[in-house]
C-alpha cells in the first residue's frame, strides 16, 4: 500500500482544490497531443487535430480533457486505495481502448507542466515531488489490469 | 525525431527571450531534480550541501545551462559541436544517459513556471525535441 506523508496528502488535496479543472484537463490533454503527436492515434474520431491551433480549439479534446481530470479527482478522493478505485478504468484502457500504458507517463508529464505554469513559484521542488509521486501511483494503478 | 528548421527557429527565438535567466533556470532545474529524483544525488556525493538553492547546486546549475546555451549556438550540428562534452560525460563523469531525460524534464518544468505565457505547447515540443537531441549528442561517445 502507498504511504503518504501528511505533507504529500495535504499538497495533493490543496492542488486539486485550487485548480480550475475545466482549464487544466483540456490544457494537459491538448498539450500531450501537440508535444507527443503519436498519442493522437487514440483520437481518430475527434476530427481536426491537424496542428496545434486546431487541437487547442477542438471541442472534443476539451471535453475529453475534463473527463480525464474528473478521473484524477476520483484518485484524489481515494488516495489510500487508488489501485482499487482504478480497477475498472485500468481494464477499460487495456481491453477496450488499447492504450499503450507508456502513454500515461506522457500525459502525466504534460499535467505536471500545466500545473507548474498555473502555480508558479508555489510549485516548489517538494510540491513537485508530491505531485509526481501521486501521478506515479495513478499511472501504476492504470497499468495494473494490463496483461 | 530530428530538429526541423521550424524547431530550430522556435528554440533560438525562445532561448533569446530566456537566456538572461540561464543561471536561475539551471539552479532551479538541478534543485528540483535532486529532490524529485533522489537517485540523481548519487552523482554528487562529493558536495556538502545538496539542498535546493545551495552554493554547489547554484554553481553547477549555471555550468549546465552554459552547456545548453552552447548547444543552442551549435544547433545545426550538435553531434560535432558537443563532442568534447560528450567525451567528458562518457569517460569522466559516466552519467547514466537515462538521467539526461530526467534533467530535461526538470528544465521544462522550470521554463513552464518562469515563462507561463511564452512556454506554449509549440515551444514546449520544440524545446523537448531540442533537449532530447542534446542528450543524444552527449551520449555519442558512450560506447
Amino acid at each position: 500500500m502507498v504511504q503518504w506523508t501528511d505533507f504529500e496528502r495535504a499538497t495533493i488535496q490543496d492542488i486539486f482544490s485550487k485548480i480550475d479543472s475545466a482549464v487544466v484537463g483540456p490544457a494537459a490533454l491538448s498539450r500531450c497531443l501537440i508535444v507527443y503527436p503519436w498519442t493522437q492515434r487514440y483520437f481518430g474520431s475527434f476530427g481536426n487535430l491537424y496542428n496545434a491551433a486546431a487541437i487547442t480549439s477542438n471541442p472534443k479534446v476539451a471535453a475529453h480533457g475534463k473527463v480525464v481530470l474528473a478521473g484524477l479527482e476520483r484518485a484524489v478522493k481515494n488516495m489510500d486505495d487508488i489501485k482499487t478505485t482504478y480497477k475498472d478504468l485500468s481494464a477499460l484502457h487495456s481491453e477496450k481502448l488499447h492504450v499503450d500504458p507508456d502513454n500515461f507517463n506522457l500525459l502525466a508529464d504534460c499535467l505536471t507542466i500545466v500545473i507548474a505554469s498555473q502555480m508558479g513559484q508555489a510549485f516548489t521542488p517538494d510540491v513537485q515531488a508530491a505531485f509526481q509521486k501521486f501521478l506515479a501511483v495513478v499511472v501504476a494503478s492504470l497499468r495494473k489490469q494490463y496483461h | 525525431m530530428s530538429l526541423s528548421a521550424k524547431d530550430k527557429e522556435t528554440v533560438k527565438t525562445f532561448w533569446a527571450k530566456v537566456s538572461s535567466n540561464g543561471e536561475a533556470i539551471g539552479a532551479d532545474a538541478l534543485s528540483r531534480m535532486l529532490v524529485v529524483y533522489p537517485q540523481t544525488k548519487t552523482y554528487f556525493s562529493h558536495w556538502q550541501d545538496l539542498s535546493p538553492g545551495s552554493a554547489p547546486v547554484v554553481k553547477h546549475g549555471a555550468t549546465v545551462m552554459a552547456g545548453v546555451a552552447d548547444a543552442v549556438a551549435k544547433i545545426d550540428n550538435l553531434t560535432s559541436g558537443l563532442l568534447s562534452l560528450s567525451e567528458l560525460h562518457a569517460f569522466t563523469l559516466r552519467v547514466d544517459p537515462s538521467n539526461f531525460k530526467i534533467l530535461s524534464h526538470n528544465i521544462l518544468v522550470v521554463l513552464s513556471i518562469m515563462f507561463p505565457t511564452d512556454f506554449t505547447p509549440e515551444v514546449h515540443v520544440a524545446m523537448d525535441k531540442f533537449l532530447a537531441a542534446v542528450a543524444r549528442a552527449l551520449s555519442e561517445k558512450y560506447r
